[in-house]
């Protein structure tokens, strides 16, 4: 069986009469996978901070709630974590809120719960960078802002915080890179982003090699750009006189 | 609250559960066998002087690592049922898809576990290299007498991670209709209406095997590090 090549088949029309190209559909993929990425990752981020910080302050309490939060997100798969988010909890919350999710369009339900359930997720691994991060720094300058007569929100905010998160970019590099390749899972709850395109052209097309070529260069330029641009940032915030780099 | 849950078919699916579980921990075990052996031998030859080797590693592992695991998956499902009826004259009809799913993860694990490894052999003192070969070893059996066993020790906790992080994305082959643990629990809850109780108890299955591996990873750790302390 031999395969037959058509890279035009991008410039082809879908026929569903909107006049746009399969290849208008990939890049649709394109921006849905990139706007459900970054939507997640700013909720993780603001997440992952409060929840990498409270595991590092005194209270023991707020500890235990901090690891609890973690270690759940941690050792429940993507996968399952996400058809949770969309099926079930509509179900569980007060019948007028889960009745009011049900009635919005399907792609809104889908988005909502892939951004919060990506988000939720890697939330979860920032804020383990985010502790590292606090934690590397000598245990002499969280006593030494207290002796001064900051209180401990003073002590994070002014002195821990602002050379934590100097320390925690490169690591997060990778949990940003994370986020894009995780966002192909939301295709499985139908969400149209990038991989989920490239299954639709392969079942219009009967063009898989096309399709999931084009798919994959994608991830890698996504790829590409994301460590381009998280290294601008690293060479902005380094630290001088730390290793590393 | 709204929600009347009611357990009572999870007991008689049990047993399909367990079937699946044994899908999920068969392709965890292969990829975790493969990925080691396949990821040790990437690693040295990404480390290697003679440049074409390192460049193959470096490509394999950078492409590899650049592509979401459900989209790796989707490859697989597509070109290897398409080479095996080609090469070992299968009939397009036989399921390969677990086939598939093992040789998909256990190439795209290979590219983890290759980072890992090479962090290992570089977390090796250089001294080590240069004392061996001094002892009139070649640098091939320098590699294998000397580095890598020491590698390999710094880097157990890191493996057994992997290994965590590996178990769980073994629920993606869902893409494929497989039935693995999740696969299952999805379809028993889809065929008796009780797709909630269902995915909260997989979600509460995952949640402990994993939980208690990486307690014992934990302890591992803590284990070395006493261990290492005390030389």
């Amino acid at each position: 069986m031999s395969y037959t090549w058509n890279w035009a088949v991008f410039a082809q029309d879908t026929s569903m009469g909107d006049g746009s190209t399969y290849g208008a559909w990939m890049l649709a993929g394109l921006k849905m996978t990139v706007t459900v990425s970054l939507s997640a990752w700013v909720l993780a981020l603001a997440l992952g901070c409060l929840v990498g910080v409270l595991r590092t302050v005194p209270s023991k309490g707020w500890r235990g709630v901090a690891t609890a939060y973690v270690e759940v997100l941690r050792n429940i798969p993507l996968l399952v974590q996400l058809f949770i988010w969309y099926f079930i909890v509509p179900e569980l919350l007060p019948k007028a809120w889960g009745d009011a999710i049900k009635q919005m369009p399907p792609d809104v339900q889908q988005m909502g719960a892939a951004i919060v359930c990506l988000g939720l997720f890697t939330s979860a691994r920032v804020s383990e960078q985010v502790r590292a991060g606090i934690q590397s720094l000598p245990i002499g300058q969280t006593r030494a802002a207290l002796a001064l007569g900051l209180t401990l929100p003073q002590a994070y905010r002014l002195v821990l915080l602002p050379m934590a998160f100097r320390l925690v970019v490169p690591p997060l590099t990778s949990e940003f890179l994370n986020i894009f390749k995780n966002s192909a899972v939301c295709s499985t709850i139908g969400l149209m982003e990038l991989a989920a395109q490239g299954r639709q052209l392969v079942d219009y097309t009967a063009q898989p090699y096309e399709a999931f070529i084009a798919v994959t260069l994608m991830y890698m330029l996504i790829n590409v750009v994301v460590m381009g641009l998280m290294w601008l940032v690293e060479r902005k915030v380094r630290v001088p006189g730390y290793m590393g780099q | 609250m709204a929600y009347e849950f009611d357990w009572s078919s999870i007991p008689g699916a049990l047993p399909f559960l367990l079937e699946g579980l044994g899908v999920s921990l068969k392709i965890t075990v292969t990829a975790l066998v493969v990925g080691m052996v396949w990821g040790t031998v990437l690693a040295v030859m990404r480390l290697s002087p003679i440049a074409p080797l390192r460049w193959f590693a470096a490509g394999y592992v950078n492409l590899f690592r650049a592509v979401p695991l459900v989209m790796v998956l989707l490859w697989f499902f597509l070109v290897i049922p398409q080479l095996l009826t080609q090469w070992l004259g299968l009939s397009p009809a036989t399921d390969v898809r677990l086939t598939s799913a093992l040789i998909g993860f256990a190439l795209f694990e290979s590219a983890y576990y290759a980072e890992i490894v090479r962090a290992g052999i570089q977390s090796v003192p250089k001294g080590q290299m240069a004392a061996a070969t001094a002892l009139g070893l070649s640098r091939g059996q320098a590699m294998r007498l000397v580095i890598l066993p020491q590698a390999l020790r710094n880097m157990v906790p890191l493996l057994l991670t992997q290994a965590i992080v590996l178990f769980q994305d073994t629920s993606l082959v869902y893409v494929s209709a497989l039935a693995d643990f999740f696969g299952a629990a999805y379809k028993v809850g889809d065929r008796d209406g009780r797709l909630v109780e269902m995915l909260l108890f997989a979600g509460a299955v995952y949640f402990v095997l994993c939980f208690s591996l990486s307690r014992l990873v934990q302890r591992l750790q803590a284990r070395s590090a006493a261990h290492a302390a005390a030389l």
